[in-house]
């Protein structure tokens, strides 16, 4: 039987625990008129014998899905003739996979030859046998567990509590997920960085000043010796998120204060969807403005008062990046000013201080920790951004302070050291790992003070 | 306001209901419009246009005349004549949603806030038309200080909060006579001995009665001509509200202040005379003795005995 007839028959068999359970509830109290002496509402009972009737088989069905083809090939290994399980593991590996694809009717490297047609008919075999059993299986302990379920009905049986206690457990699960998989990723990048710090030095990666990732596959070849100073780097990463910030601070500020205070409702309702949309564009749209439209301004505007400006300058990239940037700063200053009491708004007007006072004297300052803690997020999504630099920065590791000069970011290293074809034990493309940790050390420290100040702003007025 | 306000509530008496039923058994019902509601409706097309009682007063100092006031479609203060007197307390009361905030804030034009509001009429503070075009509402707030029903104090200092008005005023010439000044309205608001030596803390640290005492202070170191006073002392117990009552008795020597309250005591105590709103309409002035024994009015005194509320 197909898996997915499976899923589709136990899904069934839940809809009809549903019912029965439900209708079992009626039945205990003798009709539903008497609903009234059940101790949750009939549907409850319906949610009660369907979990009991789908969970235990679901669980037992992932468990035989996941350890199936484990098992199947180790018996397969198991039966082979003895010469052709004594070999390396890549070359037995090479084998199984062979003998799959021959099961599965596909092209395999090389003849097939008896013993393997025989593993390959043996494969099929036991591939039939496991899943009849996983069907019955599961179908049995569905049924069983319904059954269960029903007869574990009584008018004063608390179904409402277990059903969800159940829920709970699934929150908790779902919510976990997000978590696992962070901690995954900072592991994954933790231990490749860690690879790539046996091989460069803790100290030259840090404060190295030279950046050169490209090591020679032969020892002949030129510029063997890749050098992994990160520190123009991160120069680079400062300088454009700094432009980036210098446009996207006044502007975003001044945007939200005139939302929040100035703008009639109609602009308000016209204004507010139209940054939401400049925050919905794609940074690879942004990108190509900057490279192909920004840019070019930028070098021109700059030849026409004499100065010299690279075609891609850190200029171009951080004023486009900042664009980019201006609602989400001129939305969370927006939200810090909104969340300061009309109680403080009323009482500097009522103390007969103009709009502008209000604003300036007490308003700012007292959403001024929500502000900054906006600002600190803004900052960490411009080092982490990725796609504007990688089009309009260029690729040119300069150590340099001049925002007309063509400069690189780690984000941009980073992609371009993961493009293409990789060996993946180099330390240039290890070098990958070292730099998004960094990055990732980086933009969790800004997160986190971020938040300690939005969230010490909050308590100031609960 | 007036309208919204009374929304307000009917919801907030709702939701309890909603939430305390078993709501897996018992959908959550709405409850209808209230009765009591229509009926007032009905009560108000009983009473004339013309309030009753005195609405004029001898030596007049806020005059208003035929003020309307709408909120978008909402009429929410409908041909309100009343006169206040220098150095003296008038209560205004009512039910929720009459209009008597709303009213009072006509009086200092905080109205101007909201964009849906428009009022007509004319209001004259010491002869002077306060919606006239060559009026700016900044200094007019400096003339008419507000109270409002929550403490306010900014997200400053002691000090700072009571410095703020002279300060953006321009009233001390230097840092001394801006001492002086805080330390005098601090000390007239009868919180100076509490905080002296704290004045660098937040005035937000302080209690509930205490920072409306320095709300208090913080509005008379502009040195207005008249107080509003929003409910001043709805969010306070009754020590608090007895040092703010005591408060308003001194201070009525120097201004003349209009309170809101929704306690008819409250009013007994403080003031000279009350003012007694209902659905937007100034149903009945007149001295808080005649008023409280004797009101002439049948919704008055429907409101005292505690037949509306």
């Amino acid at each position: 039987m197909q898996n997915l007839t499976l899923i589709l028959l136990l899904a069934a068999m839940a809809g009809g625990a549903f019912y029965a359970g439900r209708r079992r509830s009626f039945a205990v109290v003798g009709g539903p008129a008497h609903g009234a002496q059940l101790h949750s509402l009939p549907g409850y009972y319906g949610y009660f014998t369907l979990i009991w009737c789908l969970l235990p088989a679901l669980g037992l069905f992932f468990v035989w899905v996941l350890l199936e083809p484990k098992v199947i090939v180790a018996l397969i290994v198991q039966s082979l003739p003895d010469p052709q399980r004594m070999v390396s593991e890549g070359e037995l590996n090479l084998l199984v996979n062979n003998i799959r694809n021959l099961a599965a009717g596909d092209a395999i490297s090389g003849d097939a030859d008896a013993v393997m047609r025989d593993a390959a008919e043996r494969y099929n075999e036991y591939l039939a046998a496991s899943r009849r059993v996983l069907a019955t299986l599961t179908l049995g302990i569905a049924g069983l567990g319904g059954a269960i379920a029903l007869r574990r009905i009584r008018p004063e049986f608390r179904a409402r509590n277990r059903v969800e206690q159940v829920v709970l457990y699934l929150l908790i699960a779902a919510s976990s997920i997000a978590i696992l998989t962070t901690i995954g990723i900072v592991l994954s990048v933790l231990f490749e960085a860690i690879r790539f710090f046996r091989e460069v030095s803790l100290t030259e990666f840090l404060f190295g000043l030279t950046w050169s990732p490209q090591t020679a596959i032969r020892a002949d070849q030129v510029g063997s010796s890749g050098s992994f100073g990160a520190v123009p780097l991160f120069t680079g990463t400062l300088l454009i998120t700094t432009i980036a910030m210098v446009v996207a601070v006044p502007v975003g500020l001044m945007t939200a204060i005139y939302l929040a205070e100035y703008s009639s409702s109609r602009v308000r309702a016209v204004a507010k969807p139209l940054l939401e949309i400049l925050a919905g564009i794609p940074t690879v749209v942004y990108g190509f403005f900057a490279a192909l439209t920004v840019a070019p301004w930028v070098r021109t505007a700059g030849e026409a008062i004499g100065l010299e400006v690279a075609s891609e300058s850190a200029l171009a990239a951080g004023l486009v990046m900042g664009i980019m940037i201006i609602p989400l700063v001129s939305s969370l200053s927006d939200d810090a000013i909104h969340a300061v009491p009309t109680a403080m708004r009323d009482g500097a007007l009522g103390l007969g201080s103009t709009r502008s006072e209000t604003m300036i004297k007490v308003i700012l300052p007292a959403a001024l920790p929500g502000i900054v803690g906006g600002i600190l997020l803004a900052v960490s999504r411009a080092i982490g951004e990725t796609m504007i630099v990688v089009m309009a920065a260029g690729l040119a590791a300069n150590l340099t302070a001049n925002p007309f000069e063509a400069v690189t970011t780690v984000t941009v290293q980073i992609v371009t050291l993961l493009v293409g074809d990789q060996e993946f034990d180099s330390a240039k493309t290890l070098a990958a790992f070292a730099l998004g940790l960094v990055l990732f050390v980086v933009t969790l420290c800004l997160n986190v003070i971020g938040l300690m100040f939005v969230r010490k702003y909050r308590e100031q007025y609960e | 306001m007036a309208g919204m306000t009374e929304m307000k509530i009917t919801e907030e008496e709702a939701m309890p209901e909603a939430r305390s039923a078993d709501s897996a058994v018992e959908p959550a019902r709405h409850r209808p419009m209230g009765a009591t509601a229509r009926k007032a409706v009905e009560r108000v097309t009983e009473l004339g246009e013309q309030t009753v009682g005195e609405v004029r007063c001898e030596n007049p100092f806020i005059v208003t005349e035929n003020v309307d006031v709408y909120y978008g479609d909402n009429h929410a203060i409908q041909n309100v004549t009343l006169e206040i007197g220098k150095s003296e307390v008038i209560a205004l009361i009512g039910p929720s949603g009459c209009g008597k905030s709303t009213y009072l804030r006509c009086l200092n034009r905080m109205n101007d806030s909201i964009e849906s509001a428009r009022v007509t009429g004319k209001i004259a503070l010491d002869g002077q038309d306060i919606y006239g075009s060559d009026l700016d509402p900044v200094a007019l707030r400096a003339r008419v200080g507000m109270v409002f029903q929550k403490p306010n104090p900014f997200p400053k200092s002691i000090y700072d909060n009571v410095a703020y008005g002279p300060r953006i005023h321009g009233l001390a010439a230097d840092r001394a006579e801006l001492d002086d000044i805080v330390h005098t309205s601090l000390d007239r608001a009868g919180l100076l001995k509490e905080v002296k030596d704290r004045m660098d803390e937040p005035g937000t640290g302080l209690s509930g009665g205490q920072q409306q005492r320095l709300c208090i202070a913080r509005t008379i170191a502009v040195n207005p001509e008249v107080i509003l006073m929003d409910e001043p002392c709805s969010a306070l117990d009754p020590i608090a509200t007895a040092r703010i009552e005591d408060l308003i008795d001194e201070l009525s020597q120097d201004y003349a202040i209009v309170i809101v309250t929704h306690s008819m005591q409250q009013a007994a105590r403080v003031s000279k005379r009350v003012a007694y709103f209902h659905l937007g309409r100034l149903v009945e002035v007149d001295e808080t003795d005649k008023i409280f024994t004797n009101p002439r009015h049948k919704l008055t005194e429907d409101y005292i005995t505690g037949r509306i509320g």
